[in-house]
């Protein structure tokens, strides 16, 4: 049973939705990356998305792109992501760890290099944005050798059809894209998130856990009623650090509002 | 125009593992999930109006009538006697209009949009080249157009920036990352995957996920459809070799499309050497960089250890991109193009020796193509692509003498 299974199982029985901040790796610099990351398990994270800097990041809107270009600035690298998995893991032995990274570095390590390099880090698999289903067998076939899970990923524009072929592939968890456009804080939950989960549903059992945009603890419960299992805070957590000076505290008690959120129940 | 037939990138299955929109190994899909259904719609009507006959009719019409095609070629003696080689034709892109081959996939793409029915279209430009052709296309096909431009490729095209504007197309600096045409592809991005139920993403450059290399290719395979027929109309044979400059790829692509099989001439594709051969010094990408994965396809790719993309120069705006068509790409691999790259210098030689031995000036693009013709001279007929005209690079090209101290 990989981390993945077990944690969603958990979630599962507990009635919540799983909290999974984003770190950048190397963002702001190497060490508090490292104490961000041991702020975000005290505030009750359940696993973590680990960012690899990139040079330039497709997907992401403009926050995301300040913490790669900065993380680059400081000399991070996808060992740099590595290391924060490893770090994690030795004061996480349970928390799923997958690691987000566009493909060009990746490839530059070889499909093989780095899964075994993820193996070898504790981590649990990959996330990569700009490799959609159909480019994905034999990355997929790679990290499955080392007992790595590829998350696909599927979003609001995906139709039924795509749903279904993508479903099938489906490793660790699908992460629902929640917008159609780039990463970014927005004030608030498409309407349409539902209905999307609902589609995913309808084709795969694999957990399905939420990112892109999510910023508040109302966000949080909107995605944990609309019945997902996990959410992902990415920029957010980079937009209150820029604001606060780097202040760990402050994103502490941010992502324990967050956790407390995470509640399927209907608030009062 | 001659039909060629879909051999190469032909999409029979779309089966998640199948490798569609490959020239071997290079081109794929590699953008997000978002953009999927919409590239998988664009490839399928791209399909539908490449055999459409009404489409093409209108297609040829505009060429015709409202482009100029077909563009001459134009035997350049004064500029082969200087340099002393046989014979060199200028298949005469600079004349098409808005100056550049650039309208060709422009008036290609926009009407495909709009018979795709999109509003609103979304663009990149480096050297604003592909940008002046499809604020123009959009203005003639009532289309809302928005190009994104990093702020440095502003500064040195303002005149490009302001036919634009004219034309009514709004320009959006880009001020990430290298502030030049990598950072303005990305934007054009990043935007159509907020917008992509309502834009279309008219990419100006060989370049992309699968099937805008395709669509770009066949849009500006006009070019040596046309050359090759014109230079057998009036030499009675092919020419012993093609020479185009190389950026993204899209005037090479469609110069070599029509002599690709024709075995004994000889293909040469001109990169942009910058100031050096250090990385990050050139834009060079098939001589200096390595297979990796940027703006959507697996091509040539600068990078460093690390597989981050590296920043480029080049006196030219319209070579100074960090990657490479993925058929290009191919081509090297196959052996069937040579690719070398001429820096800035020689090109700079080149823009002045045809502007004072042919009174025409070149864009600075295309006089990287000419300084390889000038260096590499030979008994038989060379083809030239003049992709554009160089009205745009007047304030560069001063701006570099300046510095040098005195025209040379």
């Amino acid at each position: 049973m990989t981390r993945f299974t077990s944690t969603f199982e958990r979630l599962r029985a507990d009635g919540v939705c799983g909290l999974f901040p984003y770190l950048t790796a190397g963002y702001p610099d190497r060490a508090t990356s490292r104490d961000l990351a041991l702020a975000a398990l005290e505030a009750g994270a359940d696993g973590f998305e680990i960012g690899v800097p990139f040079s330039d990041p497709l997907a992401d809107g403009a926050t995301l792109q300040r913490a790669n270009a900065r993380a680059l600035e400081g000399g991070a690298t996808l060992d740099t992501a590595l290391e924060l998995a490893q770090y994690i893991r030795a004061r996480a032995p349970d928390a799923p760890l997958a690691l987000m990274t566009y493909s060009n570095p990746l490839l530059r390590r070889g499909e093989t290099g780095f899964a075994r390099a993820l193996a070898a880090a504790g981590a649990d698999g990959a996330i990569v944005p700009d490799l959609p289903g159909e480019e994905s067998a034999s990355l997929g076939a790679a990290l499955a050798a080392e007992g790595m899970d590829l998350v696909q990923m599927l979003a609001p524009t995906s139709p039924d059809i795509r749903l279904a072929r993508v479903g099938a592939l489906a490793r660790g968890f699908v992460y629902c894209v929640a917008l159609v456009g780039v990463t970014g804080a927005r004030d608030q939950v498409a309407g349409d998130l539902g209905p999307f989960l609902a589609r995913v549903r309808a084709v795969t059992s694999t957990p399905l856990v939420v990112g892109f945009g999510i910023s508040r603890p109302e966000h949080v419960h909107a995605v944990a009623a609309a019945g997902a299992d996990g959410v992902i805070v990415a920029s957010a957590l980079v937009d209150l650090l820029e604001r606060s000076g780097n202040d760990l505290q402050a994103a502490r008690i941010y992502l324990t509002e967050m956790k407390a959120a995470t509640t399927r129940a209907v608030l009062a | 125009m001659a039909e060629t037939t879909l051999t190469d990138t032909d999409t029979t299955t779309s089966a998640p593992t199948a490798r569609i929109g490959r020239f071997g190994p290079y081109g794929g899909q590699y953008v997000p999930e978002t953009i999927m259904p919409a590239l998988e719609e664009l490839d399928r009507d791209f399909r539908a109006v490449i055999v459409d006959a009404e489409f093409q009719a209108e297609l040829g019409r505009l060429l015709a009538d409202y482009v100029g095609r077909p563009t001459p070629i134009y035997e350049a003696r004064g500029f082969a006697a200087r340099i002393g080689s046989g014979p060199v034709w200028l298949k005469r892109e600079d004349l098409a209009h808005t100056g550049a081959h650039k309208i060709n996939n422009a008036l290609g793409q926009g009407l495909l949009a709009k018979r795709m029915g999109k509003r609103r279209i979304i663009a990149e430009t480096g050297a604003g080249q592909h940008g002046v052709a499809t604020a123009t296309v959009c203005a003639m096909l009532g289309l809302e157009c928005v190009v994104y431009m990093g702020e440095e490729d502003i500064r040195r095209q303002a005149l490009n920036v302001y036919r634009m504007r004219l034309l009514g197309a709004e320009v959006r600096p880009v001020t990430s990352g290298t502030r030049t045409l990598k950072d303005a592809i990305s934007e054009a991005f990043r935007d159509w995957v907020t917008t992509i139920q309502d834009s279309y993403y008219l990419i100006g450059s060989a370049v992309g996920p699968h099937p805008y290399p395709e669509i770009v290719k066949r849009f500006q395979s006009v070019i040596s459809t046309e050359a090759r027929a014109q230079i057998i109309e009036r030499l009675g044979g092919l020419p012993q070799r093609v020479v185009a400059c190389v950026g993204g790829g899209s005037n090479a692509i469609g110069s070599f499309a029509a002599f690709v099989d024709d075995r004994d001439v000889e293909i040469v594709g001109v990169e942009a050497g910058g100031r050096g051969s250090g990385l990050g010094d050139n834009a060079a990408t098939l001589q200096t960089g390595a297979p990796g994965v940027l703006h959507g396809a697996y091509s040539y790719v600068l990078q460093d250890a690390d597989g981050q993309i590296v920043g480029t120069h080049s006196i030219s705006a319209g070579l100074d991109y960090p990657g490479v068509g993925p058929e290009h790409s191919f081509l090297k691999d196959a052996g069937r193009v040579r690719y070398d790259a001429i820096g800035d210098r020689d090109a700079l030689d080149a823009f002045f020796l045809l502007s004072q031995t042919e009174g025409i000036l070149p864009a600075l693009e295309p006089a990287h193509a000419l300084a390889w013709v000038a260096q590499n001279p030979i008994p038989g007929v060379t083809l030239v692509t003049l992709s554009g005209r160089g009205d745009k690079d007047v304030h560069t090209v001063a701006e570099a003498m300046g510095q040098e101290g005195a025209l040379r």
